[in-house]
């Protein structure tokens, strides 16, 4: 069964092209078979080809698919392979898996749009395109599934091109992830001129070997690397582009900004997982942006009008917490976060998606309110999401994976005090903002209502059900050490990711701090109950106050960017528009614009004068051969 | 029978050529722009008969029958053309075709 492995990121591949040649004139109904099928049956290639793993490791807990030679120049040989191992099946489980839920959920939820063949195009090839990036088995495969995956994000973000905020919300995720993916190129360069491969397993066998820990080069690189994936996971000071990215369509907004292309990042930082022990400083640099960002998003999330960007904020904190595991070296409590993350954070863009579809595009929650009963599907599915986003204990998903991150911070070798003091206050905010929108959005006198005769269907119901009953029940795959022997995430990615490094003695040790991840998030729960239910009115009126509006808008680093890159780079362009480089440029346009008009003129329609031009070119020519 | 010099034959042939080749230039009448053809094609004739007779080949009197054969099927066509023309112009004017422009 494995080497069937490459029909998982083939199959969808496959259903783009099928949907961009053939759009146009498919049936609805075929192009929603194409779509959600080509993804759905890649999930069940992906489901079989991990069974077929698990029931038989391949020697060395890897298996490599080679299908043919991409470019072979000058010592650089790269390979079209993937490779298989238990790092990649999580993702490519997460990846089909949950992107076909989402592909049926867009079924019906997308079913009145105009461009329903090319969202599901667009769709398609953004899973074939993660798939690569997840199964690449040398770097160079894995940026053409990194690109891949942005282009597919800015043809998403723009879906709906007639308004020209979309358009710009686009572009601007663009360019702010390429700041990072130049970065990243530049990283594949060094490592490619200084270890002569990009072939990843021997490329990190060579480094362990070449470079002592803690030397320039691996922290060089580990640095370049962790700029790309700064930018990919929406992480600071790269941020700024993923609120705006919630102009797209809610499950774009589910499969990519959420789920699976965000944690890209986390996916790279994990693969290269050598390369980061060999620098030391870059690791702990991990572990401080994922602090600092989990606590900076936390709070922007906190003042958010917009449902969406509440989510897009606290995607970004919950990444925040993946890069913290990473960074302090528990590796696999990363991508335990990665999963249940995918689980719950996808419910809760769908089910917001859900809202925002029956009120007619309102995304102001303090337009919404008393929506329990009117959407009861939503409002179950949305306060299952919010009570695995908040980590509520014992009875969630979010809860095992996000306290075993609070956990490692303080416990790991490379933890600390701080990171640890930072992911409790993230964990209460967490709470906080997510139990906010809950009570604004569904509880309370009711402010707009539902369309007339809105019901959600059985596509959209299915996936919420199926989303939900895995962010309840999705953290029972690690339970942490002491409270039951079921590690079998732990020990599935043993074979990849090295086992963290836990302390002994002190605060760590210390029989309170395992139970004050759990008080903290009941708190902000609490906490949301007593300011945003009891005292409703108070809340909506507080947002307009002068620091509301500055968390509102991120903390002003849009417009910190504006200042110092925007207007100092328009400046520069402006001043040397009439340099010495002009008169050239200018010249050849003229050149070639007055070389037009000339041309243009002979093409007057005239049979006569063209019997003429003919006649002349004929006479010379003899003339030439006779007076020669 | 006088000895006619091959270089007589040979000016006809470019007289009659340029004849043709003026008329096809100036003449706006598309019955007349055929004609001023025919006119270009004899003269190619005569230049293939007069030089056929220079080295004593029959080459350029086979050549002349090919010409004839072909103007004849030219003129078929180029009749059906000025037909068609008239009904879509109205007239024979071919400058009234400079219409088509991108």
């Amino acid at each position: 069964m494995l080497h069937l492995l490459f029909l998982v990121p083939l199959l969808p591949f496959a259903g783009f092209v099928v949907l961009a040649l053939a759009g146009r004139r498919l049936s609805r109904g075929a192009i929603a078979a194409v779509g959600a099928g080509a993804v759905g049956i890649a999930a069940l290639v992906a489901i079989a080809v991990s069974i077929d793993f698990l029931a038989s490791p391949p020697a060395g807990h890897a298996f490599g698919q080679v299908l043919w030679t991409w470019l072979s120049v000058a010592g650089l040989k790269v390979q079209v392979a993937f490779y298989l191992d238990p790092l990649a099946i999580c993702f490519i489980l997460i990846i089909t898996f949950v992107g076909f839920l989402i592909h049926l959920y867009s079924v019906e939820h997308m079913a009145h749009d105009d461009g329903y063949a090319r969202f599901f195009a667009y769709m398609n090839l953004f899973v074939g395109f993660m798939l690569v990036l997840v199964l690449a088995d040398n770097l160079l495969l894995l940026y053409l599934g990194w690109e891949g995956v942005g282009l597919c994000s800015y043809l998403l973000i723009g879906f709906w091109h007639k308004h020209w905020y979309n358009g710009y919300a686009a572009r601007k995720a663009f360019v702010v992830t390429r700041v990072g993916d130049t970065a990243m190129m530049v990283g594949l360069f060094l490592l490619f001129t200084q270890l002569g491969t990009l072939q990843i397993q021997p490329l990190m066998a060579r480094a362990a070997a070449a470079w002592p820990q803690g030397s320039a080069l691996p922290v060089a690189a580990a640095a370049l690397l962790l700029a790309g994936a700064l930018g990919k996971s929406a992480q600071l000071p790269l941020q700024t582009w993923l609120p705006d990215a919630m102009a797209g369509p809610s499950p774009v907004s589910a499969l990519i900004h959420a789920a699976t292309m965000v944690t890209a990042g986390v996916y790279l930082i994990a693969r290269t997982n050598v390369l980061f022990d060999l620098a030391p400083s870059v690791r702990m640099a991990v572990a401080i942006v994922g602090a600092a960002t989990l606590v900076y998003a936390g709070v922007s999330a906190l003042f958010q009008v917009d449902l969406k960007r509440i989510l897009a904020y606290s995607t970004i904190s919950q990444v925040g917490y993946m890069f913290l595991a990473l960074g302090v070296g528990a590796w696999s409590a990363g991508i335990f976060m990665f999963i249940t993350h995918a689980f719950f954070k996808a419910l809760l863009f769908l089910s917001a998606g859900v809202v925002i579809d029956a009120l007619d595009d309102e995304h102001d929650i303090f337009r919404m309110g008393g929506l329990r009963t009117r959407l009861p599907v939503a409002f179950w599915t949305f306060l299952i999401g919010a009570a695995a986003l908040a980590a509520l204990p014992i009875v969630t998903a979010g809860f095992y994976s996000k306290d075993l991150i609070i956990d490692r911070a303080l416990q790991s070798t490379q933890g600390g005090f701080w990171l640890w003091l930072a992911a409790l206050v993230g964990s209460l905010l967490t709470g906080l903002y997510a139990f906010r929108a809950v009570f604004v959005v569904f509880f309370g006198p009711s402010r707009t209502e539902p369309r007339a005769g809105f019901r959600a269907g059985l596509a959209v119901r299915l996936p919420l059900i199926v989303l939900a009953v895995l962010a309840i029940g999705g953290g029972l795959i690690d339970i942490p050490r002491g409270w039951a022997h079921l590690q079998k995430l732990d020990d599935f990615l043993a074979p990849v990711l090295p086992a963290v490094t836990l302390r002994h003695g002190g605060l760590a040790a210390a029989f309170w701090t395992t139970y004050v991840p759990a008080v903290m998030a009941l708190a902000g729960i609490g906490l949301a109950f007593l300011l945003f239910q009891r005292r409703r009115q108070e809340a909506a009126e507080a947002q307009t106050s002068g620091a509301a509006r500055y968390f509102l808008g991120g903390w002003g680093f849009d417009w910190f960017y504006h200042y110092v890159f925007e207007v100092p780079f328009l400046w520069f362009a402006h001043a040397t528009s009439n340099d010495l480089f002009e008169p050239p440029v200018a010249g050849l346009a003229w050149l070639t614009r007055t070389g037009w008009r000339a041309l243009s003129a002979t093409q007057n329609g005239l049979v006569r004068s063209y019997l003429f031009v003919i006649g002349l070119g004929v006479a010379v020519g003899v003339l030439i051969v006779v007076l020669r | 029978m006088a000895h006619v010099p091959f270089e007589y034959g040979l000016y006809l042939a470019a007289a009659l050529f340029l004849i043709g080749l003026v008329g096809v230039l100036v003449r706006r009448n598309l019955i007349f722009v055929l004609a001023s053809i025919e006119i270009m094609l004899n003269a190619a004739g005569l230049g293939f008969v007069v030089a056929g007779s220079r080295w004593g080949q029959p080459d350029g009197q086979v050549m002349f029958i090919f010409i004839l054969s072909m103007a004849a099927a030219e003129v078929a066509v180029g009749l059906a053309l000025a037909l068609l023309y008239r009904r879509a112009f109205g007239s024979l004017d071919i400058d009234e075709a400079s219409r088509m422009r991108g």
